[in-house]
């Protein structure tokens, strides 16, 4: 196949989709599952047949629109219309009233302009709206007509050129320059050269990269296969973790129709271009997440990190150069391509360019994925999009950037979200999480959590990550017995410096943050829980209660 | 003492259908000592946990120090070196969930069914197990019983999907 035939392709699957005057969206990622939407497909597929409007109307099974909280979700297009909570029953009823009377199901709409509005789906742009396992779905939206565009009418190094000019940077969490980090694989000695996307989404509390891969896999398949011909690449590894069943699915599924439309494996549409790519499954490792870790767990050992330099864009996989994107930094790429990186310069703010995706959970109202511009602000995303506090309750806290993320409180609700801004109030931007704690929630019982789990999941190599954040937790464990010393504060705010500045990779890096920010923000709950031994939010001194 | 890896794997006395499934795994990867993950995810799937000689005969046929492969399989949590209960209800502990309250949850099932978090019950019918985050944060709390999640989960309902999972009808 050459890129002209698979642009023929695209038209004519874009024409078979226009021939529907109407298309059923109904989201089946893993959100929705669980509540039933296979059901709800089968009835729609049912009832679109019952009432013989199947020639006009298409039914989908899509991946998620974001709207969580209310799934099974299903989305009615033209219109954008959103219906909740469907069952399948009121799936007849839609087919019904709206494809057949053409009168929207009032009592069904999710009506909440808010949670959208202030939204700018770029990475999420498809999700919800194509079949994540069909491949001609995705053709039909432009799907590889940047690659197209790379191989016909793009150097590599005009390729490279636009990636830096769209100021795009790591979604990882460490926000590197993209087009700096492939301008150095690009310029590195050495073959074979690999490309490592990286789905090992371990946070706890954070879903986004499992939405786009459950909803837009091909997306990620489109951004590795564009860094393969700017990079020279010749072998790309999608590490995805083992427990997202769904997304293991359809990326496996987008592969092998890749590679069927000779899109993935040798001389890709018939250009000199070879990549091959192949899905690795984690198993249960927070640490393989990190740049170096990833790159041992790959190669058959325990995740554990390596020392930089040499840096993976030198000596990564294998010792050979490596490229290691986040799923949701390539997922961008194909985007850049083809709108230009000044287009993707100007939105978000000038030091950080384009959008991000967020997992917005916690006590929250309206939980969900959700995507919004750099630069916008945590009362807009908490109160503006997620609706505000669940239950009317007071907000307390707000935890971005997963376990080893800072939990600020509500007087940084204006911060800007970008990564500079964020790092300086003691947060990271991480993978992407933000929980939002009310009045029940105990700061100090939250930080001995992320603790806990910073300690699980410590691998080991590093003596003040691995013991340092040992001694911190059996202080908590004090602490929340009725046990805990005044100079415990200190203690915590010493050894928290000490581990991050002594760790070699950024799970010690960043696991004090939540200790550190408490401290900072949240003192009186510690001092309460020390001298006083009360806990505002009742929720430590189990034993003691039962005590008495 | 037989030699390391020499006995396939525990079950040699039973029909091997599944030594010949792990046989073919691992030649699927042409013997390579990378992949010794994969073989790892291959050999739960079909035998559902671990024990000395399973590890031992993987070891083996990769050429790989035993240290190494018991070094990878103890490393990564995914990887079960116990035998599970029949059925099993795994907690997830991620943020969300936690902030949610799920800890009231895991007491509850423990107490009702008698059995600690990441143990089996005696009588080897359920073992409740906890995970770092399964990625559904905007239905927590969660908790999966034999594979099916149970969203927006209350201590109620997973009793009540954990009875029904094995067949437990005292009311």
């Amino acid at each position: 196949m050459k890129p002209a035939d698979l642009t023929k392709l695209a038209e004519r699957d874009l024409d078979f989709r226009r021939a529907y005057r109407y298309r059923i969206n109904v989201c089946c990622s893993s959100g929705c599952l669980p509540f039933g939407s296979l059901k709800v497909l089968e009835a729609f597929e049912d009832a679109v047949k019952e009432f013989g409007v199947n020639g006009q109307c298409q039914v989908a099974r899509t991946g998620c629109i974001g709207t969580c909280y209310v799934g099974p979700a299903v989305v009615v297009d033209p219109g954008d219309h959103v219906y909740q909570k469907v069952t399948p029953e009121d799936a007849r009823e839609i087919v019904k009233e709206h494809i057949v009377n053409g009168t929207p199901v009032k009592r069904l709409l999710c009506i909440n302009e808010s949670f959208f509005k202030k939204q700018a789906r770029l990475v999420l742009r498809n999700a919800g709206r194509i079949d994540p396992f069909k491949i001609e779905d995705y053709l039909a939206v432009g799907g590889y007509g940047a690659l197209v565009k790379c191989l016909t009418k793009m150097t590599t190094k005009e390729v490279i050129d636009e990636v830096s000019a769209s100021g795009l940077r790591g979604r990882g969490g460490a926000g590197f320059q993209t087009g700096k980090k492939w301008d150095f694989v690009a310029r590195a000695q050495g073959s074979p050269k690999y490309v490592v996307a990286n789905l090992d989404e371990g946070d706890p509390g954070v879903f986004a990269n499992r939405t786009l891969a459950e909803a837009d896999p091909h997306a990620i398949v489109e951004g590795m296969l564009i860094a393969a011909y700017a990079l020279g690449a010749d072998k790309g590894y999608i590490y995805i973790r083992a427990e997202y069943p769904l997304a293991i699915q359809t990326l496996k599924k987008a592969i092998e129709q890749a590679k069927s439309l000779s899109l993935v494996g040798g001389n890709v549409l018939e250009t000199p271009l070879k990549f091959d790519i192949e899905l690795r499954l984690g198993a249960g490792a927070f640490v393989a997440g990190e740049e170096t870790a990833i790159l041992s767990s790959i190669e058959g050992h325990r995740a554990m990190p390596r020392p930089r330099p040499p840096y993976p864009a030198t000596s990564g996989l294998f010792g050979k150069p490596t490229l290691i994107q986040n799923v949701e930094t390539l997922a961008n790429v194909p985007l850049i391509i083809v709108n230009g990186g000044a287009w993707f310069s100007r939105i978000g703010s000038p030091k950080c360019t384009g959008t991000k995706c967020f997992s917005l959970t916690g006590k929250v109202a309206s939980p969900g994925l959700i995507e919004v511009p750099m630069g916008i602000t945590l009362r807009e995303v908490v109160y503006d999009i997620g609706g505000g506090v669940a239950e009317n309750r007071k907000f307390k806290s707000v935890q971005v950037g997963g376990p080893s993320g800072g939990c600020l409180p509500e007087s940084f609700l204006d911060l800007p979200i970008d990564y500079e801004s964020l790092t300086k109030a003691g947060a990271i931007m991480g993978s992407g999480g933000i929980v939002v704690m009310d009045d029940k929630s105990c700061m100090v019982d939250t930080a001995k959590f992320f603790t806990e789990f910073c300690v699980d999941e410590s691998c080991g190599k590093c003596v003040p990550c691995r013991v340092g954040l040992l001694k911190l937790k059996e202080m908590f464990d004090e602490i929340t017995a009725g046990k805990g010393k005044m100079e415990y504060l200190h203690l915590f705010e010493e050894s928290g410096e000490f581990i991050r500045e002594a760790s070699l990779c950024g799970l010690g890096q960043t696991a004090p943050n939540p200790i550190l920010t408490t401290i900072r923000y949240f003192k009186d709950e510690y001092v309460q829980h020390i001298a006083e031994r009360k806990c505002p939010a009742g929720k430590c001194f189990e034993v003691e209660k039962e005590a008495t | 003492m037989t030699e390391w890896g020499e006995k396939s794997p525990s079950i040699s006395s039973q029909s091997d259908r599944r030594a010949l499934l792990l046989e073919k795994a691992i030649f699927q990867h042409q013997y390579r000592k990378e992949a010794l993950l994969e073989i790892l995810h291959s050999a739960q799937e079909i035998y559902g946990f671990f024990d000395k000689d399973l590890l031992l005969y993987i070891a083996k046929s990769l050429k790989l120090p035993p240290s190494h492969v018991h070094g990878v399989a103890t490393f990564y949590n995914f990887f079960k070196l116990k035998k599970p209960g029949t059925h099993t209800c795994t907690f997830c502990l991620g943020t969300a969930c936690f902030v949610r309250g799920v800890e009231r949850i895991i007491v509850a099932a423990e107490q009702e069914f008698n059995v600690k978090r990441g143990e089996t019950r005696a009588d080897g019918k359920l073992s409740l197990f906890i995970t770092r985050c399964i990625g559904a944060c905007a239905m927590a709390p969660n908790a999966i019983v034999d594979d099916q999640v149970v969203g927006k989960a209350t201590p109620e309902a997973v009793i009540e999907r954990i009875r029904s999972a094995i067949g437990d009808d005292r009311a």
